[in-house]
Formats: structure tokens, C-alpha cells, sequence
């Protein structure tokens, strides 16, 4: 049986119309990393609301761990762990005394904590600063603390939202490192993300969500596979001229409004053909297709609104 | 509940110390300037005792219920705006009952203590008769500000507009701080004025404090007193598991 099943799953906000989740049904499997891929508004966040157990469904059904998370939520939160997009953690408390605290609301004894929290900063690479006031440390330090407290209660389920926003790329590759370990760990991953090389690093599956639906699903490469090309050569033109170009070149253009992005599977080709129809775009680039252009396909023409 | 407590107690352990430092100076500077200095001025008796033992119990009881307010009012909003300690606690097995309870408590330890401080100021200028006076006038004093902090909170926690908690601090709070028989006897406003400071809690909390303290209590305006201020609190709670819930289980 899946960990979480959700199937027509909605949520709506009283005073508005506009439900942030119109219907989405989804399945996580045990140990699996599993994204939510999405502008912003799409979902995302009102989605793990509801998994983390604090967001009552407006609609349809979901089970974790085989349980309905309106009756059994208390049972239910001591069994996840949660990575709130904005840390929330207490700047005036110091490292230790957050986990600390946060291992007293699960029940567990300070004397267990204290071993506990020692372990944990191991972990987070924060050791030497368990002293410290969480004031006086780094955004990518902080986050990473964010992770260490949501493991407190050993949980089978991690919700992280937007778990590296913000922070510098070295940062975000160790934090990378560290979701790997819990992975490789058996702890089942569950992230948002509007970061593509994010998605493609962590994830072993994704929904991509808009406007409260889910537009497509599968792993990256099955995504790739399914909605783009091989390869896309970027072309850039100056400002206005770019709808123009497109006209021209024909064939499978998307247009962005900074570039276009030509799909084929043989790049060097269209940029010859460009060449030949005596375009003249400013810069002209061959790469891999990634999620990212998955994405915009799927999603991209409403971001552009 | 206890675990919510737990938190605000470590961070308590932090700031007790200058806390403790502010309940015991402020009583102290009142006392001094207001009783003695200012009512050295007054002439003859108020409510038939010198003002200084007039004033010091009413005084006690408004500063339990403006403290009251402070922790509850922009305590609970920041806890749940700013910090999210709310939202952390809430992620775990703790209702949202719970994070409100610990809180409460917590703010009630905090009026505790800043009663205890002006308690023992007010021995210091020898204005009760006897140790048991004192032990009585602590928790009359405790109450008139952990009741109002039940509603506040309630209140409070829905509140993402700061300068409203400002608004009412300074027409609601402050009047009944000056006018509720705190700094002089009630009898003296107009009628109407009289009749509606009977009705609000601050008049209920200073008279409990003044006629313990003074001796004149009687047992049916005491249970009136504790009644009306023990049926607040338990408002306070009723609406605010609801308002707490509603708000962080959005």
C-alpha cells in the first residue's frame, strides 16, 4: 500500500472562489522522493498544509500512513517531520535549545533530548555552534537546523517546502547532501521546489501543478522524454523582435519574452537553418533539455500573463 | 499543555532576571511619586484611609491587568505573527488547545510574579497589617489580570494588524487603567461614568485587591468580584480554543 494516497484532493479558502487545490490525486510510495513542481499560487504549499496534518481537506480524500489525517492528525504529526518555508525557528533560543524545545512537544524527556540534539547537530553539521543564538547564524545554517529539528521524532515522512530558497548554491548543495543521506536512510522525502535542477537532483518523482491542478507526472527524465526534445537551441534577439524571428523560423519555437527556445533533437541543425534564413539572433546556445523547459511547456504561458 | 509551557520557559530563562528588575522598580517609582509624593497633596482621608493605602492596591491590580494586556495582547499576536512559535507547535502533536494553554499559563506565571514583586513593595512601605493580608491580596491580584489575558489572547491571536492592538491599548486599556478606582475612588465620576466602570473587569479586580488589603472585604462582594473575573477566564478560554483552532488549522 502507498504512504499517502490522495485522490481528487481539494482546498479552498472561505472569502474566496478560487480553490488553491482544484482536485489533485497522487500516490508517494515508501522511500521515494517526490516533488511539487510549480509557479507560485499553484498549490504547492496549500498541498503540504494539508499532508503536515494542519489543513483540513475542503474535498475528496487523502490517507497517510494508512490513516485519515482529520481523525487521527495528533497521531499522524508524530510520525512526520516538517521543514516550514520559513524556518520559523526561535531566534532568540541557541541552536540546542531549539531541538531541545522542539523534542518536548513530541513527548520526548529533556534527558533523551540532550543526547538526541547532539546527534541531530552532528548530522546538520552545526556541532560547533550549539551554543550559539540562532540570531548570529547563516540563512543556509539555519535551514539546515530547520532540518535537524523536523528530525527530532525519527519520522517516516519528511515535508519540506521550498527546502532551498534563498540560500547560495554552495549552501544548497550541502543541504542536498544531507536529504540524500535521510534518503538513502529510508526516510520518504516529500519537497516542493520551483528550482528544475532541484527537482532533477532530488526527486524520483514529480506532479507539476498550476492553477491548483496537476498538469503532469512522472519521473524527470520520463517528463523530459514526454513533453520536450532532445535538445533546445536558445536564441536571443533584441527586445520586439523575437515574435518576428519565431514567424520565421517555424518548426517547434516557444516563445519567452526574453528568448525563444527552439526543441529538436538535433540543435546544430535549427542553428544552421537560422544562419541560412539570415537571422541574426545576439546569442545562440545548444543545450540538453531539462525540466526546466518541461516545466515552462506545461506551465510557462500562464507565468508569462 | 506543559510541553507548550516548557518552551516559553526556556525562553523566560533567559529575560527573567531584567524582568524581575522592571516589576520591582516600577511599583516602587509609582508608589513613591504617585502615593507619597502626589497624595501627600491630598488632604483628608480617601474612601475613609490615607491615600498612599488607597492607592497602592488599586495600583497593584491595574498594573497586573496592563501587563496582562502587553503578554497577551502583543505576546499572543507576535508569537503567531512575526516569531510563528504557533505554527512550530502546532506541526507536532500539540493541539492548538494545547499551544494556547501553555501560553496562558505562562502569562499567568508572568502577572504572578510582577504581583508578587508589588506585593513585597508594598510590605516595604508597611501597608498591610498583617502577612496574611498579603497572601490573600496576591492571587485577588493574580486574577484581575489573568482574567482579561484569556480574552485578549482569544482576541489577539486573529489580529495580524499591530497598530490595532495599539488602538485598543490606548482607548480601551488606558482609560479603564486611570478610571477604574485605581487612582481615585469611582465615586467621584459622574453616574453613568460609575455604572459602566462597575461593569468592566479592572473595577472588579481593584476593589477585590483594596478591601483585602484594607480589611473592609465582605464575603458577598468578594465572591462578586472573584465570580465575575473567574467567569471572564473561563470566556477567555472557550473563545479562544476556538479562535486558535481556527486560526492555525487554516
Amino acid at each position: 500500500m502507498a504512504l499517502i494516497e490522495a485522490s481528487g484532493l481539494e482546498k479552498g479558502y472561505p472569502g474566496t472562489d478560487v480553490r488553491a487545490v482544484a482536485g489533485i490525486g497522487f500516490q508517494v510510495e515508501r522511500g521515494e522522493a517526490f516533488g511539487f513542481l510549480g509557479p507560485n499560487g499553484a498549490g504547492k504549499s496549500s498541498t503540504m498544509r494539508m499532508l503536515a496534518c494542519v489543513s483540513q481537506p475542503s474535498g475528496g480524500s487523502l490517507r497517510i500512513l494508512g490513516q485519515d489525517p482529520v481523525t487521527h492528525g495528533r497521531e499522524l504529526r508524530a510520525r512526520l517531520g516538517v521543514v516550514p518555508q520559513d524556518d520559523a525557528l526561535d531566534l532568540q533560543l541557541t541552536v540546542r535549545e531549539n531541538l531541545i524545545v522542539y523534542g518536548l512537544y513530541f513527548g520526548l524527556s529533556l534527558k533523551h533530548m540532550r543526547a538526541r540534539s547532539a546527534e541531530l547537530l552532528e548530522f546538520a553539521q552545526l556541532a560547533d555552534k550549539a551554543g550559539e543564538r540562532v540570531e548570529h547564524l547563516s540563512g543556509g545554517m539555519r535551514r539546515r537546523l530547520t532540518i535537524a529539528r523536523s528530525l527530532v521524532n525519527d519520522p517516516e515522512i519528511l515535508l519540506l517546502d521550498e527546502p532551498t530558497t534563498g540560500l547560495d548554491p554552495q549552501a544548497r548543495h550541502i543541504l542536498w547532501d544531507r536529504l540524500f543521506r535521510l534518503k538513502n536512510s529510508g526516510v520518504t522525502l516529500i519537497l516542493t521546489t520551483h528550482y528544475m535542477d532541484e527537482a532533477e537532483q532530488l526527486c524520483d518523482r514529480l506532479v507539476i501543478m498550476d492553477k491548483g491542478l496537476i498538469a503532469d507526472e512522472g519521473t524527470p527524465r520520463e517528463l523530459i522524454d514526454r513533453h520536450v526534445t532532445r535538445e533546445v537551441l536558445e536564441l536571443r534577439f533584441p527586445p520586439g523582435e523575437q515574435q518576428q524571428a519565431a514567424d520565421k523560423l517555424g518548426g517547434d519555437v516557444e516563445v519567452l519574452p526574453d528568448r525563444l527556445l527552439c526543441y529538436a533533437d538535433d540543435g546544430d541543425a535549427v542553428q544552421a537553418r537560422v544562419t541560412e534564413l539570415g537571422l541574426q539572433p545576439l546569442t545562440a546556445l545548444v543545450r540538453r533539455a531539462t525540466l526546466e523547459d518541461v516545466f515552462l511547456r506545461l506551465t510557462g504561458r500562464s507565468l508569462t500573463d | 499543555m506543559s510541553r507548550a509551557l516548557a518552551y516559553w520557559l526556556f525562553r523566560y530563562r533567559r529575560t527573567w532576571q531584567g524582568t524581575i528588575v522592571v516589576s520591582v522598580a516600577n511599583p516602587l517609582l509609582f508608589l513613591l511619586a504617585i502615593g507619597a509624593g502626589l497624595g501627600s497633596l491630598v488632604r483628608g482621608d480617601v474612601e475613609g484611609v490615607p491615600y498612599l493605602e488607597f492607592f497602592a492596591p488599586g495600583m497593584l491590580a491595574a498594573a497586573a491587568f496592563q501587563n496582562a494586556f502587553i503578554d497577551a495582547g502583543f505576546g499572543v499576536a507576535t508569537a503567531r505573527g512575526r516569531e510563528r512559535v504557533y505554527q512550530t507547535a502546532v506541526a507536532t502533536p500539540l493541539s492548538p488547545g494545547a499551544v494556547m494553554g501553555g501560553h496562558l499559563l505562562f502569562i499567568g506565571l508572568r502577572v504572578f510574579v510582577g504581583a508578587l514583586a508589588f506585593v513585597l513593595v508594598m510590605a516595604a512601605f508597611g501597608l498591610f497589617s498583617s502577612a496574611g493580608t498579603a497572601l490573600a491580596v496576591l492571587p485577588a491580584a493574580t486574577l484581575t489580570g489573568v482574567a482579561p489575558a484569556t480574552v485578549v489572547a482569544a482576541w489577539a491571536v486573529t489580529v495580524t494588524d499591530f497598530p490595532r492592538l495599539n488602538t485598543v491599548f490606548r482607548f480601551v486599556v488606558m482609560p479603564m487603567y486611570l478610571f477604574s478606582g485605581t487612582f481615585f475612588s469611582v465615586e467621584q465620576l459622574p453616574a453613568a461614568l460609575q455604572s459602566l466602570m462597575y461593569a468592566l473587569p479592572l473595577w472588579h479586580g481593584a476593589d477585590l485587591c483594596r478591601s483585602l488589603a484594607l480589611g473592609t472585604a465582605t464575603p458577598g462582594m468578594t465572591l462578586l468580584h472573584v465570580a465575575y473575573l473567574g467567569a471572564l477566564a473561563v470566556a477567555g478560554v472557550l473563545v479562544g480554543r476556538a479562535t486558535f483552532r481556527k486560526v492555525l488549522y487554516v
